[in-house]
């Protein structure tokens, strides 16, 4: 984070009583006790009205009186306690109070007491049935219900009708649309009954049906909702926000959505760079692997293109955002991006593929019952009474059930195995993949340079090169800092931007920086990058003594070589697509034992790569973090990208994984590989209940005790075998990393 | 069974008072934060100060 002060204004909202509130995501918050610390730590501050910590979702919201506090003394007070803390940006909080959420959890409620009431009245009905309860009660009792029922039937089934009347209108069918049906029916049907003074009422069949329904949606929109606040959490971590230079000269940091095209903005040696524009002043290197996957530095001066994401060096740049242009990289990307993302709204799920088969069938059958009855003599109203019944039966409460109940399971499997889904259909998807595509920069190698090839270095070298390095912000003498583990800095430390920096040492000068600054011969450099394919190159130099190279490259990740192989066990065919240069990409493919790769691919490439794949009919698993990679990560079947990927990429990503390891990738494809088995044994499930139920309604001797006991057998048994999956699982995820 | 008359409007009662209850809790925001709620029954912080025992 640089020093500038931040413009709280941006982050902070009025909450009333001249009290303003602010969210911050905080690191570290793990337990009972950091809550009770942070809680008591703040309201010490003068002018806290409230200071409450959400452990779920590791929040902390704030509420206080800003005259009396700072908001920068808040965030002061956290890191003096221990932890980082930073503002969530409120223009990109819209959905915060997760509305979706709470106005299911509200039918829920309501579908479920009406349920409980309105089986309270029919348990009476059917055990005065066998005994002897007298018409008119049964009446009022059916009555009752229908007062019950039909007002949380149009409450409670909004959320079915709405997605059913879209599907119908874009002329799909999805599973709503049995629902919708079938719940209206048994209403209708009911209402009828309970006019014409009959026996049964299906009323606590219909609200039933929505309450087992509404719970499973719930739970499924819940997780979703976990890992998207999460993932929300994770951004506002990285802190992203820019450093505006106002017109007065003055620098503030202000949030990425308050940054407007003309905005000029500054970036500071070793800072990532937080937009896409052009360099106004100044001269760097730039780190450019997140966006083409090249792992070597380009020089930018005046008039040089940057993009977000990209990290600067060790020069200081004014940047001015850029209106789009429709010439550059990110407007191809963008375009790319739009088209791949139409062809991907092709698939339908499972769920809805099954719906396309059942609600024919179903209806059909009933249709058919309705038909024969009236040939075998009957009058049509019980005909079609029979009929509906055939459809209460069926009623698709297992089959609605079947695939969330799954989803829901499996996604949390793959939360604690740090994997955060963005679409819901992706689990199945993930279990069609035969193909595995990798970019190499930042995915199968990790996004920080380390040093490779210390041994012709004396430690004591090595040490002094790392106490330099601890004056400059380059990305390499930050990887270079690492290595060597330096604590202590030079005192008098002189710097040439673009160079390098010198200090003296017991009277002998030590420099550090690049080759020519330290005086290395061309032919040097040529013969160590032989070695270190793809590597970027430091130089010290030490008195009168020769210039040593330190070569620096992002290596592969830790489990890298164990994963390829144990991918490649599985029959999944593995291959690179990078757009980094040939020898860097050779080496990657050589240590991993990966036969197909292409380097210098531009995303254009990449993507019609891709689409000669699927012509094979091969279905790829694209797993990539650079900006080149986000039309192609839209446009294959599925995608993953890591967590430290540029932004744009991480959205068009199905899912992200967290941490160093490519084990995410390999638990991904074995967890959704199970839920996929079990997706599909749940809909066999539900078939064979139908065919047992079916044969009973066309008889008709379908009562609504049956209705209700079949319905509530058959999601238990679906949810049971969807918690199945957690069983034998927990031993084999890895710890978190 | 002209207990009806007071059993039935009792039951629709307590269901409905639960119906309510439930709703009033969920918007007063006590399912925001299932986590951090069982561990705050643990906490003594919410007590008036006489009868905290002395620390900090």
């Amino acid at each position: 984070m640089s020093a500038h002060a931040r413009d709280w204004g941006a982050f902070v909202t009025p909450a009333g009583e001249g009290a303003v509130h602010m969210d911050l995501a905080v690191e570290g918050i793990t337990c009972a006790a950091c809550m009770g610390e942070i809680e008591r730590g703040l309201s010490r501050l003068p002018g806290i009205h409230k200071a409450r910590v959400n452990l779920t979702s590791q929040r902390l919201a704030v509420d206080w009186d800003q005259e009396a506090t700072g908001a920068d003394e808040i965030v002061a007070t956290l890191s003096r306690m221990g932890y980082t803390a930073h503002p969530f940006d409120p223009a990109s909080q819209k959905d915060r109070q997760d509305r979706t959420g709470k106005t299911l959890l509200r039918a829920m409620a309501v579908a479920g007491f009406a349920g409980m009431n309105i089986m309270l009245l029919s348990v009476s009905v059917w055990s005065g049935n066998a005994t002897d309860i007298t018409p008119e009660t049964r009446d009022f009792f059916h009555w009752l219900s229908a007062l019950i029922a039909l007002p949380t039937v149009a409450y409670s089934g909004r959320p079915f009708f709405i997605s059913a009347f879209k599907a119908l209108h874009a002329g799909r069918l999805n599973m709503d649309v049995p629902i919708v049906i079938g719940v209206t029916l048994a209403v209708a049907l009911s209402l009828v009954q309970t006019i014409q003074h009959q026996h049964h009422a299906y009323f606590e069949s219909a609200v039933m049906l929505l309450f087992f329904l509404l719970v499973g949606r719930y739970l499924d929109h819940n997780m979703r909702g976990r890992t998207r606040s999460f993932a929300e959490n994770i951004a506002a971590l990285k802190a992203e926000v820019a450093a505006r230079i106002n017109d007065d000269g003055s620098v503030r940091e202000v949030p990425l959505s308050k940054v407007r095209p003309g905005d000029l903005v500054l970036v500071m040696a070793g800072d990532r760079v937080p937009v896409d524009g052009v360099v106004e002043e100044g001269a760097s290197e730039i780190d450019q692997s997140l966006v083409t996957g090249e792992t070597v530095l380009h020089p930018v001066e005046t008039g040089a293109r940057v993009y977000a994401g990209t990290q600067n060096g060790d020069g200081t740049l004014k940047v001015r955002v850029n209106v789009a242009s429709g010439a550059t990289l990110l407007d191809e990307v963008n375009r790319l991006l739009e088209t791949a993302s139409q062809s991907k709204s092709l698939y339908v799920r499972i769920a809805d593929r099954a719906a396309q088969l059942y609600a024919p069938l179903v209806h059909g059958a009933a249709a058919l019952t309705f038909l024969g009855w009236l040939l075998a003599g009957l009058e049509w109203q019980p005909a079609l009474i029979i009929s509906i019944s055939v459809l209460i039966i069926t009623c698709p409460c297992a089959l609605g059930l079947a695939v969330p109940a799954v989803q829901v399971v499996a996604s949390g499997q793959l939360f604690r195995s740090n994997i955060l889904l963005n679409s819901g259909d992706a689990i199945e998807r993930l279990s069609d993949v035969d193909t595995i595509v990798f970019d190499k920069t930042g995915t199968l190698t990790t996004a920080e340079p380390v040093l490779v090839g210390r041994n012709h270095l004396s430690p004591e070298l090595l040490s002094l090169a790392g106490r330099l390095a601890l004056s400059s912000r380059h990305p390499l003498s930050m990887a270079l800092v690492k290595a060597s583990g330096a604590l202590k800095p030079f005192e008098t430390v002189s710097e040439t931007p673009g160079a390098g920096v010198e200090t003296t040492v017991d009277g002998k000068p030590l420099r550090l920086g690049s080759p020519v600054f330290c005086g290395v011969a061309e032919t040097e450099i040529g013969s160590l990058l032989k070695g270190y394919p793809g590597s970027s190159l430091l130089a010290i130099r030490y008195g009168d003594d020769a210039p040593a190279l330190l070569p620096l490259r992002q290596t592969l990740r830790p489990d890298a070589v164990m994963i390829m192989n144990s991918l490649r066990q599985e029959g999944y065919e593995i291959e690179i697509l990078s757009g980094d240069r040939e020898g860097a990409v050779r080496a990657a493919a050589e240590e991993l034992g990966i036969l197909h790769w292409k380097a210098e691919m531009k995303p254009a490439q990449k993507i019609a790569y891709l689409e000669a794949l699927k012509a094979q009919g091969r279905k790829v698993l694209m797993v990539g973090d650079g900006l080149n990679d986000a039309p192609a990560l839209a446009g294959a079947h599925v995608s993953l990208s890591p967590v430290t990927a540029v932004h744009l990429s991480q959205a068009a990503a199905d899912a992200v994984f967290l941490g160093d390891r490519l084990q995410p990738v390999a638990d991904a494809l074995r967890i959704s590989g199970r839920a996929r088995r079990a997706i599909e044994q749940n809909l066999w499930i539900s078939a064979i209940y139908n065919v047992i139920a079916v044969p009973i309604a066309v008889a008709g001797f379908v009562t609504p005790l049956m209705a209700a006991v079949a319905m509530s057998a058959s999601s238990i048994v679906v949810t049971a075998n969807a918690l199945r999956l957690r069983l034998g699982d927990r031993s084999s995820t890895e710890p978190e990393a | 069974m002209d207990v009806l008359i007071y059993l039935i409007p009792i039951a629709l009662l307590l269901g409905l008072l639960g119906l309510i209850g439930f709703l009033w809790s969920l918007k007063s925001g006590q399912y925001d934060d299932l986590e951090g709620a069982k561990w705050r029954i643990l906490d003594d912080d919410d007590l008036p100060a006489d009868q905290q025992s002395h620390k900090d």
